[in-house]
């Protein structure tokens, strides 16, 4: 994962993000989600569609530590086995939009001229949109499928990528080290491979760990309108929005989906956050951006 | 200044034909035939059915022409007709859209309401108590899921003020006072999320200030504690949270339409959303068209605000 590695980066850094609280919350948040994820055959009592007759809408107890749901599974079950299903979406989309968002961004960034004049259009339209209006609209139009899904988050979330890398390949650009490679007959391969992009990567890193945060967002809004992770599979959204029938007599249908989604989005909130700091002391706590 | 407006509005012009066109383009993404999907299976077996359509939507011209002739009854105020009912969707529109005003400026005012007093006293107490607790506070709003938020405002409001409706809905037009109160948990459970955000921005937006010369040349002829903060740096400091609110209005449409389906809110976000269950193409268009063309009018309102006290603030 991108977003966690890229924290600690030098060895001169280290110390700092260490004694960062933002940046050991967040990270350990992260590190519990990343585990639940990959170990969630080991760790959960139960498959996450098993059903057991006659425990419907059990309150937490020794047998369920969560409760269960209304046709009688397991509660703790089903939100560790929904981190692979927010992680499996999040992690390709915002990888995808990465990948293509730095490649189209430093490319427009470093050539300008009349493709940088119709991509910043072309941004300006995807940037008008209110995020969760365009997936909705998208994912409806494709039909709803987590291909589908990861296809659309990636699109909404690569302008985002672009539009950073090209602002710090322009910033980069007419510095005397870039210049001196130029003048040293560097290809524009090397330029950009070997002097801009590592001197991106920072800003790259805080904007990786922010946009998986709005993505899990993202992906628990279209679940929760149905448009997501199709059931049976353990989406948090989906859990939540199916635990609303219920939600008065039995709480904790959609509590624990619901924090669940929240805890995850905070670890890469503070893992971003934290990062951000790092990069530059002077702006800690600056704003943030909601979907 | 006028320049710098005239500018703005032509930029404006792009940006809203390429919203349009992504728009329209949305039901030629949809895979397969695209007028048995409009139709569905048994009404499109019916010649007569699939011509009319054909012929409505133009489909028998080239995408573009398409396009422009589907732009020409937009900009005529034709939204076309709903696929499932065959009702004008503009007066479907119409009637859901109020709703979605009010609660969009609600939440917007909660959200301005709570986020700046808490922003400043953040500022003015930095690194103590208050200061970490607004931070906490935001970064839990931040991270809650709007719809989230209100599933356990209506389930704690069930419990601890069952006397508090926080079900159904009062059009204004009826009861001003009562649609206020119906609409006020959900407009609390999306406004809450954005006043985080607007909590942090004022906060660094008003240590950046209160760091400037011109508050230290206040305090050093004596101006009092208190008429500093609130007179001379707050001004300053709300120019760029202006331009921020801005920026999160598109959020707090998206923000909208999940929120409606939670409270059962009668407005746009529930239209969208009972279109996408019915697959009612032509009603999702025109929402999508009319709540981004909506979001995309208030930003650039907002900006145009914030230049211009910025400009009466430089100039006096």
């Amino acid at each position: 994962m991108s977003g966690e590695a890229s924290g600690t980066a030098g060895p001169r850094r280290a110390p700092r993000a260490l004694r960062s609280g933002s940046f050991l919350f967040g990270g350990l948040i992260v590190t519990v989600l990343l585990v639940a994820a990959l170990a969630a055959p080991w760790l959960a009592p139960y498959a996450p569609t098993t059903i057991f007759p006659g425990a419907e809408i059990r309150p937490p107890d020794l047998r369920f530590w969560l409760g269960t749901d209304e046709v009688g599974r397991d509660i703790l079950s089903r939100v560790l086995y929904g981190s692979r299903v927010s992680l499996g979406v999040a992690i390709p989309s915002v990888a995808l939009a990465v990948l293509a968002g730095t490649t189209v961004g430093i490319g427009l960034g470093y050539w300008g001229g009349a493709p940088d004049l119709l991509a910043m259009r072309v941004f300006d339209v995807l940037f008008a949109f209110p995020p969760i209006l365009l997936a909705i609209a998208l994912v409806a139009a494709l039909g709803p499928s987590t291909v589908n899904l990861v296809l659309t988050i990636a699109v909404l979330t690569l302008p985002q990528f672009a539009m950073l890398t090209r602002s710090a390949t322009l910033a980069l650009t007419p510095q005397d080290f870039v210049q001196a490679a130029r003048a040293l007959g560097a290809s524009h391969a090397r330029i950009l491979g070997a002097h801009l992009l590592p001197n991106i990567t920072p800003t790259l890193a805080v904007q990786t760990s922010l946009s998986l945060s709005i993505v899990i967002l993202v992906e628990a809004a279209l679940s929760f309108l149905g448009l997501g992770t199709q059931p049976p599979a353990p989406s948090w959204g989906s859990m939540l929005s199916r635990g609303r029938q219920y939600m008065t007599i039995a709480p904790w249908l959609v509590l624990a989906p619901g924090l669940a989604i929240m805890l995850a989005v905070l670890g890469f909130n503070l893992l971003g956050d934290a990062q951000r700091d790092l990069l530059d002391p002077r702006r800690a706590g600056a704003e943030g951006r909601n979907p | 200044m006028t320049a710098y407006v005239a500018k703005r509005l032509l930029l404006l012009i792009p940006t809203l034909l390429g919203v349009s066109a992504l728009t329209f383009l949305l039901i030629h993404l949809i895979p397969g035939d695209l007028v048995t999907i409009l139709l569905g299976i048994t009404a499109s077996q019916n010649e007569q059915t699939r011509q009319a359509l054909i012929h409505a939507l133009h489909l028998d011209r080239p995408l573009a022409v398409q396009y422009v002739l589907w732009l020409r009854d937009v900009l005529r105020g034709d939204l076309g007709h709903s696929l499932v009912t065959g009702f004008s969707v503009r007066d479907e529109l119409a009637r859901s859209y109020p709703v979605t005003l009010q609660l969009a400026l609600m939440a917007m005012s909660i959200a301005l309401a709570v986020g700046i007093p808490l922003g400043v006293l953040a500022a003015t107490r930095a690194g103590r108590v208050l200061d970490a607790s607004t931070r906490v506070f935001s970064l839990l709003f931040i991270s809650a899921p709007a719809f989230f938020i209100g599933t356990v405002v209506i389930i704690g409001g069930a419990r601890y003020a069952p006397w508090l409706p926080t079900l159904g809905h009062v059009p204004f037009t009826e009861s001003p006072a009562r649609s206020v109160g119906t609409m006020l948990p959900a407009a609390a459970s999306l406004g809450l999320a954005i006043s985080a955000i607007i909590a942090r921005f004022t906060r660094s937006s008003m240590l950046e200030v209160l760091g400037q010369d011109f508050v230290r040349t206040a305090r050093a002829k004596g101006v009092a504690d208190r008429a500093v903060v609130y007179k001379h740096a707050l001004r300053n400091a709300l120019i760029p949270v202006v331009a921020m609110a801005g920026t999160q209005f598109v959020y707090l449409i998206g923000g909208a339409v999940i929120i409606e389906e939670v409270f059962a809110l009668p407005g746009m976000g529930r239209v969208v959303v009972n279109a996408i269950y019915q697959r009612d193409y032509t009603m999702i268009q025109g929402a999508v068209l009319l709540l981004t063309s909506a979001a995309v009018l208030v930003n650039l309102a907002l900006d145009l605000v914030y230049r211009l006290i910025d400009r009466r603030i430089l100039y006096s």
